[in-house]
């Protein structure tokens, strides 16, 4: 149980290097879902997708677009139809086993029974860490994301962001090197979600974790990533990819989301997102262009 | 949000409509001339139970304590059934027809067979017979509970590679004891009923509902009815106890209706 170090970010993983040395890697993966009466949906088709060791991959597209999906292959959550996916040269299912990523979802997902210490240290209970161990991480990651004054309350005595921000340390409390995040904010309001967009990224830099981050809003997925993988639907495919050079965390704050590489940025996703008419035959729908 | 006012009433309004009850159940007694036989007043049911105080609170012991071993065990096992129900398909698919069965019969019916079975000097059967009345609501709401695992628990727990054991204990468990309480609420009245009504069909003489037929049979109606309502608070025990528990195990959770 390692603590909280600002420097892990450009630690060389010797556990993890393999010949791609990445952190996770898609290659060709296709999902069909069977659904009634023997009809088959094709949610992806043949992705491919990297993601390197400390580096933010935002997954954005239209309802329907299979980045759920996407990401629950990356967390074994699911298996693909055909195609492969690995996590830092592993299967999935084994990183998966070995507990190499942290999840977090749309809904916070807290046990209602369990205090907020309760809830955070439960990954850590499941895996046998010792009492006192668990006591010193679940005081650290009540500090990072700002609650240290609730460990005793109980979920329903939150807000919705509270919550939000209790699954989040839940989520980083094995210290993954890996986060999977499918539209953690997107059941909060524009505020709470800047706010807690902006601890996001404190806490990655201070992690060094990779994180893959499902999202439907274009400024959030460019406030916070080094790259946005834009996808569209039916199938899911990666339309486009674009890097989004913001600088270093330190330098994100509410004064980035003013700038004018920001601006230059969102325009550059929504473009990729809506596309040409010709290819798609309808914009896209379903995206939040807030 | 109920306000102050509005409770006090909800409480004061059956507690009026009871005494009322009373009130007019002695003017009647007193003024129609009835019989005792027929129906005693309150008042002289109300002496008998103080003046036999020793006998009922023995005999509620008793029954008491058979409705309290059967629930215990009625419960236990209807728990376990329903956590290998939840766990195994092939468990769940052969019970369904003998719970189904089960939750037709009149357990009590079974009274004489099991004096039979463990001798008539044992309480063994009524303790049985209240077993088998709790098992069948609390196995069927507690399977209920634990079939309603919400996706996104289901999700982490496989994230953490959880053992089913683990993902059991910490979230299907936990999940289900509203409605494992709820089911033990109903099964509460249940196990007083069941151990109190076997008492009628036999077995040794020293329980409520022994009490209540053996004082019919001697023509000492008020006696009976003081014993009945020895039952009455027993059951109300019983009830408020489960809904108690009920109601701590629903704390933090939204409502569940």
């Amino acid at each position: 149980m390692s603590g909280l170090s600002s420097d892990r970010r450009r630690r060389p993983r010797i556990e993890t290097s393999t010949e791609t040395g990445l952190a996770v890697q898609v290659t060709g993966a296709t999902k069909v879902f069977s659904v009634a009466r023997g009809k088959q949906v094709v949610a992806l088709e043949g992705i491919d997708l990297g993601v390197a060791p400390g580096e933010f991959v935002s997954l954005i597209g239209p309802s329907g677009c299979g980045k759920s999906t996407l990401l629950r292959l990356i967390a074994d959550l699911d298996q693909p139809t055909s195609g492969t996916v690995s996590v830092f040269g592993k299967t999935a299912r084994q990183a998966r086993i070995d507990q190499d990523y942290g999840i977090a979802f749309q809904q916070a997902g807290l046990l209602p029974w369990r205090t907020v210490a309760g809830n955070i240290e439960l990954p850590l209970e499941l895996h046998r860490a010792s009492t006192a161990a668990r006591r010193m991480r679940v005081a650290e990651l009540l500090a990072l994301v700002g609650l240290s004054d609730f460990a005793d309350r109980y979920p329903d005595q939150l807000s919705g962001g509270m919550q939000q921000r209790v699954a989040i340390a839940r989520s980083l409390a094995e210290s993954p090197e890996l986060l999977l995040m499918d539209e953690p904010f997107g059941a909060l309001d524009e505020m709470t979600r800047e706010r807690m967009q902006n601890e996001l990224v404190r806490i990655c830099a201070e992690t060094g974790a990779a994180v893959v981050f499902v999202t439907h809003s274009i400024p959030e997925a460019v406030f916070l990533s080094d790259r946005v993988v834009v996808m569209s639907p039916r199938p899911g495919r990666v339309r486009e990819v674009i890097p989004v050079d913001l600088g270093s965390a330190e330098d994100r704050g509410d004064d980035l989301r003013e700038a004018t590489g920001f601006f230059t940025a969102v325009s550059a996703v929504r473009e990729a997102l809506h596309g040409s008419p010709t290819e798609t035959g309808a914009p896209a729908r379903g995206v939040d262009n807030r | 949000m109920r306000t102050a006012g509005s409770r006090t009433a909800s409480i004061l309004a059956p507690v009026i409509l009871g005494v009322l009850v009373l009130v007019l159940w002695q003017l009647a007694v007193v003024g129609l001339h009835i019989k005792p036989y027929v129906l005693p007043s309150p008042t002289a049911i109300w002496e008998q139970f103080v003046r036999a105080f020793d006998t009922v609170w023995s005999g509620t012991r008793v029954t008491g304590t058979n409705a309290l071993i059967g629930l215990l065990l009625g419960a236990v096992l209807g728990i376990l059934a329903a956590i290998v129900s939840a766990l195994l398909r092939v468990f769940d698919e052969l019970t369904l027809p003998i719970v189904t069965a089960m939750s037709v019969v009149p357990i009590v019916a079974l009274a004489p067979v099991l004096y039979a079975m463990f001798g008539a000097g044992a309480e063994t059967g009524r303790q049985l017979i209240a077993a088998l009345a709790v098992f069948i609501p609390v196995y069927v709401n507690t399977l209920r509970g634990l079939r309603q695992v919400r996706p996104v628990h289901r999700d982490l727990m496989r994230a953490y590679a959880a053992t089913s054991w683990q993902a059991t204990r910490t979230v299907t468990l936990p999940g289900a004891l509203p409605f494992l309480f709820t089911g033990l609420r109903i099964a509460s009245s249940l196990a007083v009923i069941s151990a109190l009504i076997a008492e009628y069909f036999g077995g040794p003489v020293d329980g409520l509902g022994k009490s209540i037929t053996s004082a019919a049979s001697y023509s000492n109606y008020a006696l009976a009815y003081a014993f009945v309502l020895g039952s009455i608070v027993l059951g109300l025990v019983f009830y408020c106890v489960t809904l108690a528990l009920e109601k701590l195990a629903t704390r933090h959770r939204p409502s569940l209706s």
